[in-house]
């Protein structure tokens, strides 16, 4: 039994609110996020120190004992947004008249959310024709207006979204619909267009680009708004563990190249700078550390002056062992290519660390890159000239691990020497084409290591085409790395 | 003990009045680390104020602010307390004459007289508020981050000649971190997460504005702006906050009262510190390439 008095009680004395809190963690760790309990508790008594009715103190309280890293923080706004969305009474689905005020924070949460049903529009907005609603549309994005913004944003879901309670499908189906429907890429354009026209003199570059900006900055506010509405709408219909399970998303670094998706793409490659950071700083910390190097006699002899001249406290050279020589030998056709993006891009934000990077790209046909990389400090703007002007194509375009190594040992065989640590990215998916395995067993007699990246997941190796198995037993080890948690394990191997 | 802080919006006000200008995840952060004691991670992008919260802090609450900078090398001698050696030494060479036991002089050479304390240990023993800032703390290695452990959850340094220590206070910690490795888990656990990024745009026009009275509403305005869009670009580095700040400086100095291209190309590297970051905002500010944003996405032609 509830108690009465359980609305003004604190938070945590209300059982209900503790039984969300961990629905609302167990989602976080099937997101995969790591939740240990201290955290849990942490977060348990973090919220009896905040006012509930304060949606943000309550969510930044959560995310602070919760979150400690800052890459899962997408993933946790995800699955606070579905597990938190119903209560605040400013989000309740039955507020519907255009003219909202933006409504304080501080008002009672709404306990019921059953009382928000979905289609619950109707209200005087109804009434306006889609002309109407555009120009209404334009008018808030031209002035700021949040608070008229939220609430079209509520009704063109209401209007353009067509849900249909207890349909199985995502909400990116009518995010989609939505925006089809309001056609923002042409707002924007009407907005500049606008500013440059109401504008006393013509606006220089520098202007219209800083409008743009601005006007861009409000439209994804806008989307984040319509995006926000219809996970309401659909956590009211489907529930929210349902809701969640459909929502999870892979943490960045879970991300499986083969598959990702354009915003993924763009997730992984913002997540790649930081990585690089990091390992090259920790090969170089592993390299100081390893091994201690020779006796330096002078130093030591200075510190044997302290104790009498007694050689007490030896002292050691730092050592300096030889940086390897990188070479990277990828197949860059069709669906490995994005792994053989990441690869190479990372391989040379750490180039520091070695002593000489060397690339090498293939489908049929082999060639050197190793100059488009050279004096350019992007990266980026590099692999886009391997893409586009390395010759890789011999016959018909189709991969040929074979034909590619064996050209590989002929041109390039006698410059692979005992430094050289030789990286081979690609499926082993061969067409059915003759291994030539034989050119990985005599490199591997010439070089420190050679080791095999395979972008798929294991499962997979040597079914259909792929001959991963046969090039595995002339390396030093053959690697699964789908992701860049795998790639980042994989580059410690290296050294 | 009696909390530091009413509110979070408190905490916001409070830190206004010290030209600090905070943001709900900030000031909530701060707020709860008061409430339940523990120490704070703050992580982020050089340059976006992470020492300055913690300076700050210990400004409004009136408390000393004791600085531990983290290195490669740091050990217990440096962060925790050392004993006088020389001074033991003359100690124990000064009572040869005498007949003290040698019962008397171990007691006596290992006392608090003869103890060097360290930041973490002076923050443990201080009578007075503190804020202890353990800055730059993914410097350490991961072994020395155990150091840390028993200070920051129990609050207190054993030292095996003494015993335990522990605080009569618990002070607000802040550790902060640039994120060049991954810290341990068993830190990350014992600590609130705080992840301060670059400001909106609001934001940081009112930081301009607080941190150069003498700006104008426009010219912080289009700073901001500037800085916003130039944010947006695939670079190096950013430009951080201070670095902004030290723009709209010479900005004013230069006597501009409205960006143009010119004055913004002409003073880029202030902003930004490498030479490929400048050509690509050189390119982009002045107009070359129209529409295309994302200079990584290859372009079709």
């Amino acid at each position: 039994m509830t108690p009465p008095e359980a609305a003004t009680a604190g938070p945590a004395a209300e059982s209900p609110m503790l039984e969300l809190l961990a629905g609302f963690i167990s989602e976080l760790r099937a997101a995969g996020l790591p939740v240990s309990l201290t955290e849990n508790l942490d977060a348990m008594e973090a919220i009896t120190h905040i006012p509930i009715e304060d949606r943000d103190a309550f969510k930044y309280a959560l995310a602070a004992t919760l979150v400690k890293n800052n890459a899962h923080w997408r993933a946790f706004e995800t699955v606070f947004e579905v597990y938190f969305s119903l209560r605040g009474s400013q989000y309740a689905l039955d507020g519907d008249e255009l003219h909202l005020p933006d409504q304080d924070d501080d008002d009672q949460a709404n306990p019921n959310p059953e009382g928000a049903g979905p289609g619950a529009g109707g209200g005087g907005g109804e009434a306006m024709s889609p002309e109407q609603m555009a120009q209404m549309l334009f008018q808030a994005l031209q002035r700021g207006d949040d608070a008229l913004m939220r609430a079209l944003a509520r009704q063109a879901v209401t209007r353009y979204a067509g849900m249909e309670p207890g349909r199985p499908v995502g909400g990116t189906y009518y995010l989609y619909r939505t925006l089809r429907n309001l056609d923002l890429d042409d707002v924007l354009e009407r907005l500049v267009q606008q500013a440059r026209d109401e504008a006393p003199e013509p606006l220089t570059s520098l202007e219209e680009r800083l409008e743009r900006d601005e006007f861009e900055t409000r439209i994804d506010k806008l989307k984040k708004e319509i995006e926000a509405e219809i996970r309401r709408r659909l956590v009211a219909d489907r529930g929210v563990e349902a809701m969640a399970k459909t929502l999870r998303k892979p943490l960045p670094e879970d991300v499986d190249f083969m598959h990702a998706s354009r915003e993924e793409l763009v997730g992984l490659r913002k997540a790649i700078y930081p990585l690089t950071r990091k390992l090259a700083v920790r090969l170089a910390r592993k390299r100081r550390h390893g091994r201690k190097g020779p006796l330096d006699f002078r130093n030591t002899v200075r510190h044997s002056l302290s104790y009498g001249g007694v050689p007490a406290d030896p002292k050691f050279r730092y050592p300096r062992p030889a940086k390897p020589e990188i070479f990277v030998i990828a197949d860059i056709s069709g669906s490995v290519a994005a792994f053989a993006r990441f690869t190479l891009q990372l391989v040379y934000a750490i180039s520091g660390q070695f002593s000489r990077v060397r690339s090498f790209v293939f489908i049929d046909g082999i060639d050197e890159v190793t100059r488009f990389f050279e004096g350019v400090e992007d990266i980026g703007v590099a692999i886009h000239r391997v893409n586009t002007e390395a010759d890789v194509v011999w016959v018909d375009g189709h991969s040929d691990y074979g034909h590619a190594f064996e050209v590989f040992w002929e041109r390039y065989g006698r410059e692979v020497g005992p430094k050289t640590t030789v990286l081979i990215l690609g499926d082993a998916r061969n067409n059915y084409h003759a291994s030539q395995a034989w050119v990985l067993g005599e490199m591997r007699k010439k070089a420190r290591h050679v080791y095999w990246l395979n972008p798929e997941p294991k499962a997979y190796w040597d079914t259909g085409d792929s001959i991963v198995g046969e090039y595995a037993i002339h390396t030093d080890g053959a690697y699964e790395c789908r992701n860049l948690r795998q790639l980042e394990k994989f580059v410690e191997v290296l050294e | 003990m009696e909390s530091r802080f009413d509110s979070p919006a408190s905490v916001r006000s409070r830190l206004k009045d010290v030209d600090y200008l905070s943001d709900d995840a900030i000031a909530g952060v701060v707020f709860l680390a008061d409430r339940l004691g523990k120490p704070i991670l703050v992580e982020g992008p050089a340059g976006t104020g992470k020492t300055q919260l913690a300076k700050s802090v210990a400004e409004i609450l009136g408390a000393r602010l004791i600085r531990l900078q983290c290195y490669e090398g740091l050990d217990e001698s440096k962060a925790l307390y050392e004993w006088n050696y020389k001074k033991q030494l003359l100690r124990i060479q000064a009572e040869r004459n005498n007949e003290s036991t040698w019962e008397d002089i171990e007691t006596d050479i290992f006392s608090d007289e003869f103890l060097l304390t360290r930041p973490l240990l002076e923050a443990i023993r201080a009578d007075e508020p503190v804020v202890l800032l353990i800055d730059e703390v993914d410097r350490v290695e991961v072994e020395t981050e155990a150091l840390l452990l028993e200070v920051l959850s129990d609050y207190q340094v054993s030292i095996p000649e003494l015993g335990t220590i522990g605080s009569k206070q618990i002070p607000m910690v802040f550790l902060t971190s640039n994120n060049t490795r991954e810290l341990s888990e068993a830190l990350k656990r014992r600590c609130l997460f705080l992840h301060i990024d670059y400001p909106d745009m609001e934001r940081e026009k009112e930081i301009i504005l607080t941190k150069l009275p003498e700006i104008t509403d426009s010219l912080a305005d289009q700073v901001a702006r500037i800085v916003r869009s130039i944010r947006q670009l695939e670079l190096k580095k950013a430009p951080s906050v201070s670095e902004t700040l030290d723009w709209a400086r010479t900005l004013l100095l230069l006597g501009v009262d409205s960006v143009d291209e010119k004055d913004a190309i002409e003073t880029l590297n202030i902003l930004l510190k490498y030479q490929s970051d400048i050509a690509r905002a050189t390119k982009e500010l002045s107009g070359d390439t129209s529409g295309t944003r994302k200079p990584g996405v290859p372009r079709t032609s």
